[in-house]
C-alpha cells in the first residue's frame, strides 16, 4: 500500500512482554486509542513513524505523476478538478507528517530521510502517466486501492493517525469518482482513439495497482506484529482480493479488458481468481529501478533545495519582527 | 530587452500589425470591442492560472503548494466566467473551452506579464503581486460596470483577488525584508518584471470603446492606485523601484512573447491532437 | 541555522456557531502566516468562518498518567445527565 513493506519491530508473545507492554496491549485489545504523550513500546513508536512517514511521502510523491497533466488537461473543468485533486494529496501529506510529528520526529527530518533514500514511498508512483486516460485510471485504480487501505486504517490504534485517516477518507471520496468519470467519458462517449487510450492505460496500470497492497503477508512476522498493534487491520491479500472483486464489474461497465487471462469468477470462494503481479518487478521498483524513480526523487529534492532560501527568508523575517516587537515593548516601558 | 518591433513600431501602428484582428482599430463595432475586452480579462486569468499551476507538487513547502493551488483554482474559475461571457456576447456559439483551447497565440489577449516564465519562487510571487495589485483595482472599478454581467463576475472575483493580493503582498514584504539572499532574489525579480507592468495601463481603441460604453474603466485610470499599493509594499519590503522607463507592450493586441506558444502547445495538446473527443 | 518553521495547532469554528474545534496542525514562520496557511489548508471545503492558531509548544496538556484521577470521578456522577431521571409520560416534554 502507501506504506508497503514496513518493518515492524519486536514482535513478542504475551509471556515475553513486560508488565507495561502487557497493559499497553490490553488497551489496544479493548479498542482504546493511544495518544501522543502516553507510554508506548519503542517498537510501536518506531514502526508507526516508518509507516506514517512512508504514507506521507507517498502522498507528496504521488502529486507528481498526476501533476504532470494539470497543464495539459483537456478542458477548464478537468483542469480545475485535477488541480484540486492533486492539491488534496499535498494536504494528505501534510496531515500525515503532522501525525508523525506527534511521535517526536519533525517533518524536515522525515523529508531528509526521503531525500537520501533511507525512507521509501509507494511503488506505484514510479510508473509514468503517458496519456490522459492514465489520469482517469490513476484516480480509479490507484486512489481506489488507496481508499480501500485507508478506510480500514481509520480504526488504527494510534489516535493522531486514525484522525488523519478519517479526514483523508472524507476528502478521498471524490478522487476515485473523478477518475472513473474521466474514463466513462472516454470509453462510453469518446472516439475509438480515446477508447484505445483507456485500454492502454488499463494494460499498464493493472498489475502495478495490485502491487500496491504489497506481497502476500501470510508468513510475515512484521505483519503479524503490526496487526497485533492495530496499525494494520487487514492482510495484504484480503485487501487485494477485495479490490479485484470490486474493480472487475467497473471495468466491464467501461468495456475495458483486464489484462489477465486467468481472471475468473470463483463461485466457491465468492470472489475472482486472478494472476499474481510480477514480484520481481515490484522489488526492482522498490530498489529504485522503476521507470520513474530517478525523476520522482529529483523533482522532490530540487523542490526542497531550490526552496531553501524561501523558507529561510520567511523565518528570518519572522525573527526580525519578533525582535522589533520586543524592542518596541522595552522602549515603551 | 526591447525587440526590434518594440523599437520600430509606433503606438498607432500596433493595431494594424499583421496577425492582429482589426477589432482593436478605431470604428470597430462596440460588441466586437466588448468581446475583445472580455478575452483580455479571461486570458489574463487563464494564462496566469496556468503558470501558477505549474508549481503544484514543486513548491518550497507543502503549505505554500496548497495555497498556490488555491490561487490557480480561483483564476481558472474566473477564466470560465470571463470567457464564457465572451462567447455569449460574441454569439457564435463558442464556449469558454472553445476559446481557451482552440485559439492560437495571436488571438490571445492577455498582457505579457502573466505569460512570463515562473523563474524562481520569488519571481512567481513578484509577478503575482504586480498583477494582483492591478487586478484588485480593475475588479473594484468593474463592480460599477454598466453591464450587469460584468459587475457580477467582478464582485465574485474581487473577493478571491483580495485574498490573492493580501498573500502576495505579504510574501513580497517578508521575503524582501528577510535574508540577504531573499532580498537579492526579490529585487532581481522586480527588475526583470518591471518592464512588463506598463502594459496594464496602456489603452487602445478597445479600451476606449468599453470605457465610453461604461463597461470598464480606462486602463490609465487605475495607475495611481496601483502605484500607491506597489510603492507601499516595496517600501516595507525594502525593495527599490527600478529606474528604467522602457515598457514592453503588445499582449493585449495579440502580439506575444515566445513563452505563450509553449504554454498553448501544452495546454491545447489534447484538443488539437484529438479533435472531436469527449473529455 | 535551522529554518524549520514552528508547528501550530489549528482550531476552526464552522458555520453553525459551534465551538472552535481542533482540526490539525501545520507549519508557519509566525502566527499571521499560520492563519493564512490554515485558511488555505483547512478550509478548502468551506469548513469554517473563524480560525484560531496556537503554537504547538505553547499548549499545556493534562498528563496521560493522571487520566484516572482527572476523569474517572465524574463517572459516578450519573445524576448530572438528564437521562438519570424518570419523568412520568403524563407531564409531557421536559
Ligand atoms: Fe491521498
Ligand atoms: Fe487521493
Ligand atoms: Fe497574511
Amino acid at each position: 500500500m502507501y506504506a508497503q513493506m514496513v518493518k515492524a519491530e519486536g514482535a513478542k508473545s504475551r509471556e515475553e512482554m513486560t508488565v507495561e507492554e502487557r497493559a499497553f496491549q490490553d488497551r489496544i485489545d479493548r479498542g482504546e486509542k493511544i495518544e501522543p504523550k502516553e507510554w508506548m513500546p519503542e517498537g510501536y513508536r518506531k514502526t508507526l513513524i516508518r509507516q506514517i512517514g512512508q504514507h506521507a511521502h507517498s502522498e507528496i510523491v504521488g502529486q507528481l505523476p498526476e501533476g504532470n497533466w494539470i497543464t495539459r488537461a483537456p478542458t477548464l473543468e478537468r483542469k480545475a478538478i485535477l488541480l484540486a485533486k492533486v492539491q488534496d494529496e499535498a494536504g494528505h501529506g501534510l496531515y500525515l507528517y503532522s501525525a508523525a510529528e506527534t511521535l517526536g520526529v519533525s517533518r524536515d527530518e522525515l523529508l531528509e530521510l526521503l531525500h537520501n533514500g533511507k525512507m521509501k514511498y509507494s511503488s506505484i508512483f514510479n510508473y509514468p502517466t503517458l496519456n490522459w486516460a492514465d489520469i482517469g485510471t490513476v484516480g480509479w485504480l490507484v486512489d481506489g486501492a488507496a481508499i480501500m487501505n485507508q478506510v480500514q486504517l481509520q480504526k488504527t490504534s494510534y489516535g493522531p493517525y486514525s484522525r488523519a485517516m478519517i479526514r483523508i477518507c472524507k476528502e478521498e471520496s471524490f478522487h476515485q469518482r473523478q477518475g472513473y468519470d474521466i474514463l466513462l467519458k472516454m470509453c462510453l462517449q469518446g472516439t475509438p482513439e480515446q477508447k484505445a487510450m483507456a485500454q492502454d492505460a488499463m494494460n499498464r496500470f493493472w498489475y502495478p495497482a495490485l502491487m500496491m497492497f504489497g506481497p502476500s503477508d501470510k508468513d510475515s512476522v512484521h505483519s503479524a506484529q503490526s496487526m497485533q498493534w492495530k496499525i494494520k487491520i487487514n492482510t495484504n491479500d484480503e485487501l487485494r482480493q477485495k479490490f479485484v472483486d470490486q474493480t472487475v464489474p467497473q471495468a466491464e461497465y467501461l468495456g475495458l479488458t483486464i489484462p489477465d487471462p486467468n481472471l475468473k469468477w470463483n463461485e466457491e470462494k465468492g470472489g475472482y481468481d486472478f494472476s499474481e503481479p510480477d514480484w520481481d518487478e515490484f522489488f526492482d521498483v522498490i530498489a529504485g529501478n522503476g521507470p520513474c524513480n530517478a525523476e520522482r526523487m529529483e523533482a522532490r529534492v530540487t523542490a526542497w533545495e531550490d526552496g531553501a532560501w524561501f523558507r529561510e527568508g520567511l523565518m528570518a523575517h519572522a525573527k526580525k519582527q519578533d525582535a522589533r516587537r520586543a524592542a518596541a515593548r522595552i522602549a515603551a516601558e | 530587452m526591447p525587440s526590434l518591433t518594440d523599437v520600430m513600431t509606433a503606438d498607432a501602428d500596433l493595431a494594424r500589425a499583421p496577425g492582429i484582428r482589426t477589432m482593436a482599430a478605431k470604428g470597430a463595432a462596440p460588441e466586437d470591442a466588448f468581446v475583445d475586452w472580455l478575452c483580455r480579462m479571461g486570458d489574463n486569468c487563464l494564462v496566469l492560472g496556468h503558470r501558477v499551476s505549474e508549481w503544484c507538487g514543486h513548491s518550497p513547502v507543502l503549505e505554500e503548494d496548497i495555497a498556490l493551488a488555491n490561487t490557480a483554482l480561483d483564476l481558472i474559475g474566473q477564466t470560465q466566467l470571463w470567457l464564457g461571457l465572451a462567447g455569449e456576447v460574441e454569439g457564435k456559439g463558442r464556449t469558454a473551452d472553445n476559446l481557451a483551447y482552440l485559439r492560437d497565440a495571436a488571438q490571445f489577449r492577455n498582457v505579457l506579464l502573466v505569460e512570463r516564465p515562473n523563474g524562481d519562487f520569488g519571481q512567481t510571487l513578484m509577478r503575482q503581486f504586480l498583477f494582483d495589485a492591478w487586478h484588485m483595482e480593475m475588479l473594484r472599478a468593474l463592480q460599477a460596470s454598466s453591464d450587469k454581467r460584468v459587475a457580477e463576475i467582478a464582485a465574485k472575483a474581487a473577493k478571491e483577488v483580495a485574498y490573492h493580493l493580501e498573500r502576495s503582498a505579504d510574501l513580497v514584504i517578508r521575503l524582501g525584508d528577510g535574508t540577504e539572499e531573499s532580498r537579492t532574489r526579490m529585487q532581481k525579480a522586480l527588475n526583470v518584471l518591471w518592464p512588463y507592468t506598463g502594459e496594464l495601463f496602456l489603452g487602445d481603441a478597445v479600451d476606449q470603446a468599453t470605457a465610453e460604453a461604461g463597461i470598464a474603466p480606462a486602463p490609465a485610470s487605475l495607475k495611481a492606485a496601483w502605484d500607491r499599493t506597489v510603492a507601499e509594499v516595496l517600501a516595507e519590503a525594502t525593495l527599490v523601484k527600478p529606474e528604467g522607463t522602457f515598457q514592453h507592450k503588445g499582449g493585449k493586441q495579440g502580439r506575444h512573447t515566445e513563452a505563450l506558444g509553449f504554454i498553448l502547445a501544452d495546454m491545447q495538446f489534447l484538443q488539437r491532437a484529438y479533435p472531436g473527443g469527449t473529455w | 541555522m535551522s529554518s524549520e518553521w514552528p508547528l501550530w495547532e489549528v482550531f476552526i469554528r464552522g458555520q453553525h456557531g459551534l465551538n472552535h474545534r481542533h482540526v490539525g496542525s501545520l507549519h508557519a514562520p509566525d502566527a499571521e502566516m499560520a492563519i493564512c496557511n490554515a485558511r488555505d489548508v483547512y478550509t478548502r471545503r468551506n469548513e469554517g468562518v473563524s480560525i484560531w492558531v496556537v503554537q504547538s509548544n505553547q499548549i499545556t496538556a493534562s498528563a496521560p498518567s493522571e487520566k484516572g484521577p482527572l476523569f474517572e470521578p465524574s463517572n459516578s456522577k450519573v445524576y448530572r445527565h438528564p437521562t438519570f431521571f424518570d419523568i412520568p409520560a403524563e407531564v409531557g416534554h421536559m
